[in-house]
């Protein structure tokens, strides 16, 4: 048995856990720590230029992997900077480990010099967190902190040690625990097997069926499983914003994302079904659009979901089904295969003639620019779509870019998409990208970003160019706060409150030159294909692609405050 | 309406307050909170009472039940159960007031635990709605200090609350 002292233990069990990459900022508190990864090699550690941004890209690594990401931050300033990162992450599910450094032990409570109280801080945005007590203790808790965050509905965790635990000079024998048995959490197991026959039996009997599936699936490893389903039932199925790529968008039965910026399709199947199965989703206000008593007026609601608070938290379910998304999947198509009666074929060709009808609105089509030149942000999508295969790993920012994205990049593979749909946090998709691009070196690591949103973590150029990341940059540069513009337009008689700055940006081309990246500017649309081709050709660099896009450029479909799903705004001259 | 809640949970620095932070994060109400750790030393029992429609009480029992201290609870209103709150009240009296207090105190099976010339120290447990009735009966004009534990509660019969 090793004799460990705590600093050295943590970086143990973290190696014991599986970890081979954490993602942090040193200081005071987290000294001893920095020593005992400066004595090892099994672990890289990455320096970001900002604690904020070690967590999106441990949450970007999480979102692509499956695996939890780790971060190691120090007390007061360097815990508070986690906060975003950690509220992103617990509010769309992300499994995620945050080591915090804090005072001495014998400091706390007495407002000692960089402390804040962040088991406090960090506890409504957490799944659970820990503050360690003796360093004995390290293995068993980190052990604890990995398996709650990773198990169940998965979250962000806190580890929070006091200095002295990680003392060189106190040493214990370390082992690491095999396995873990808590008895305050148990992991939900498989469905009931019941609740799925009445599923079933709903899914058999509906005439105008829908199947609505979002982030869980993904998180649940549940896409392959639900791919099959929705095959053999051949029903319409619509992704939420966060569960794009739990169902190929390019297949037949797709038909788009659903919600305030869904296609017309989509929403209108929604509110039209019979029966509606719900997978992995939480019936957030983006999607019901605020006001759940218009809501899928007709349909029966079947609501599989692992944790059982999600499930009539706003939308009462009629057949609940608690357990992990796989395991009901996969016992809800063996049930469907085994089941006498049969999809009603009959109706359900009905059902598909009226979703041909709703496609026919093309309520994504693009309309070119008139004068030819300028280029339109859907545009910009399409080409990155063509150029990429449609394979990249594209992660965003929060505003119009996103949505954009969202809507024309098409993703056909889970964990393709990266985005911060539950907090929308800006400043998420450039380290989110670098989380993305150390998981898969040789991948294609798209950020879709915003000249807003990509200000507010900018410094990260840095952290590219010391570790070497070919991330591709596309901005989409509306010299705007587009996305609230656009709100201003359409509910404020236009008036651009602090949304604009075209004077003051930067110029984003010597901006990437002076990180040593480099930096291409689109201004035609003559030259958008080739100068982008050119972007991506440069395969080992980091490209900052800044587009000028149309500034005048609404995201449509939207959906009508107050209303039902059915109501739409089509763009800035027609409604539903 | 009113629920009475009884939680087990790990008896650890923190717990306590991720359950008081649920309620105030997700806009429950907490109406009174008891806590003290059970034969089991490891192990502290949470009771509190609150009020909702059955949906809310729904949430509130599930989004407990996901909290990682939290071992196992019981919407004791469920069933059949005991509920006892214990107040200390400290009223002034004088003169014929102090026979009407003390006879008051005797119909509802109270007892003084502290006297002096002016003041009466009274301990009474029951129900909480036995204990507003108390006060009443006293009058509130002579109450000077009330201090009462909440609401602690258990099943009838055979039903319990254990690992
Ligand atoms: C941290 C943060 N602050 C504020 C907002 C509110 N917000 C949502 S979209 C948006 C505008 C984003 O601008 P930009 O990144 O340029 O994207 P665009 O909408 O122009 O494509 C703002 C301010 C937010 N989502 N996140
Ligand atoms: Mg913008």
């Amino acid at each position: 048995m090793d004799q460990l002292s705590g600093g050295e233990a943590l970086i143990r069990a973290l190696h014991d856990e599986g970890v081979d990459i954490i993602f942090g900022y040193p200081g005071g508190a987290v000294l001893h720590i920095y020593d005992a990864i400066f004595n090892q090699d099994k672990i890289e550690h990455i320096l970001v230029r900002h604690e904020q941004a070690a967590t999106h890209a441990a949450d970007g690594y999480a979102r692509g992997t499956g695996k939890p990401g780790v971060v190691l931050v120090t007390s007061g300033p360097g815990a508070t900077n986690a906060i975003t990162g950690i509220a992103t992450a617990y509010m769309d599910s992300i499994p995620m480990v945050v080591i915090s450094g804090q005072v001495e032990s014998r400091l706390i409570g007495s407002d000692g010099f960089q402390e804040t109280d962040m088991v406090g801080v960090s506890r409504p945005v957490v799944k659970h967190s820990f503050m360690v007590q003796n360093a004995a203790d390290i293995p068993l808790i980190v052990k604890k902190a990995f398996h709650i965050a990773s198990t169940g509905r998965p979250g962000p965790v806190v580890i929070d040690l006091p200095k002295d635990v990680t003392d060189p000079k106190v040493k214990f024998d370390y082992a690491y625990p095999v396995d873990i048995k808590m008895r305050s959490y148990a992991v939900p197991a498989k469905g009931h097997s019941g609740q799925i026959k009445k599923a079933v039996d709903v899914l058999m009997a509906a005439k105008r069926p829908m199947i609505y599936a979002g982030g869980g699936v993904i998180q649940g490893e549940g896409a392959q499983m639900l791919t099959e389903l929705t095959r053999e039932l051949g029903f319409p199925i619509t992704n939420t914003l966060m569960g794009l790529g739990a169902y190929p968008a390019s297949d037949k039965q797709f038909v788009g994302m659903l919600g305030m910026h869904g296609t017309y399709e989509a929403n209108m199947s929604m509110h039209y079904c019979d029966a509606l199965l719900a997978i992995g989703v939480r019936f957030d206000d983006r999607v019901t659009n605020s006001d759940v008593t218009k809501f899928c007026p007709d349909a029966t609601i079947l609501h599989v979901d692992i944790d059982p608070a999600s499930i009539s938290k706003t939308v009462s379910a009629d057949v609940p089904i608690v357990g992990s998304v796989i395991s009901v999947l996969e016992e809800m198509l063996a049930q469907v295969k085994a089941s006498k009666q049969k999809v009603d074929e009959k109706s359900l060709k009905v059902w598909w003639d009226q979703i041909a009808q709703w496609r026919e609105k093309d309520s994504l089509g693009v309309t070119p620019s008139e004068d030819g030149i300028t280029i339109k942000p859907q545009e910009v999508i399409q080409a990155v779509h063509a150029i990429t295969e449609g394979d990249a790993y594209v992660s965003s920012d929060v505003g119009q870019h996103q949505m954009f994205a969202a809507q024309y990049y098409g993703f056909d593979k889970p964990r393709r998409w990266i985005n911060s749909g539950g907090l929308g946090t800006m400043g998420f998709g450039f380290p989110a990208a670098m989380g993305i691009q150390f998981a898969f070196p040789d991948a294609i690591s798209v950020c879709v970003t915003g000249e807003g949103s990509f200000q507010m973590n900018l410094q990260e150029l840095a952290t590219c160019m010391q570790y070497q990341l070919p991330i591709k940059i596309i901005c989409l540069n509306n010299r705007a706060l587009g996305m609230v513009k656009q709100w201003q337009d359409m509910q404020y008689g236009g008036r651009h409150s602090h949304s604009t700055y075209a004077e003051s940006l930067p110029d984003f081309i010597k901006l990437a030159e002076s990180y040593g990246h480099v930096g291409i500017r689109i201004e035609n649309k003559s030259e958008l294909n080739a100068k982008l081709e050119e972007a991506f050709a440069l395969k080992d660099r980091l490209v900052f692609v800044d587009v000028l896009v149309d500034p005048e450029e609404h995201v449509y479909p939207m959906a009508i405050k107050g209303g039902a799903m059915k109501d739409m705004i089509l763009s800035k001259s027609e409604r539903t | 309406m009113r629920h009475i809640i009884s939680v087990l949970m790990e008896n650890e620095p923190g717990a306590l307050s991720r359950v008081v932070g649920l309620f105030s994060q997700r806009n429950y109400n907490i109406d009174s909170l008891t806590v003290a750790p059970t034969e089991d030393q490891s192990l502290s029992r949470l009771t509190l009472t609150t009020t909702g429609d059955e949906r809310r009480i729904e949430q509130i029992t599930k989004h407990l039940n996901k909290l990682v201290d939290v071992v196992k609870l019981v919407d004791l209103t469920e069933g059949a159960h005991i509920e006892r709150e214990l107040m200390l009240i400290k009223v002034k009296a004088t003169g014929a007031q102090r026979a009407e207090v003390t006879r008051t105190t005797e119909i509802f099976r109270g007892q003084v635990v502290d006297l002096t010339n002016s003041v009466f120290s009274i301990q009474l447990t029951g129900t909480s709605d036995k204990l507003d009735a108390f006060i009443t009966a006293l009058g509130e004009s002579i109450v000077l200090e009330v201090a009462r534990t909440g609401v602690s509660g258990i099943s009838r019969g055979e039903k319990v609350l254990t690992l």
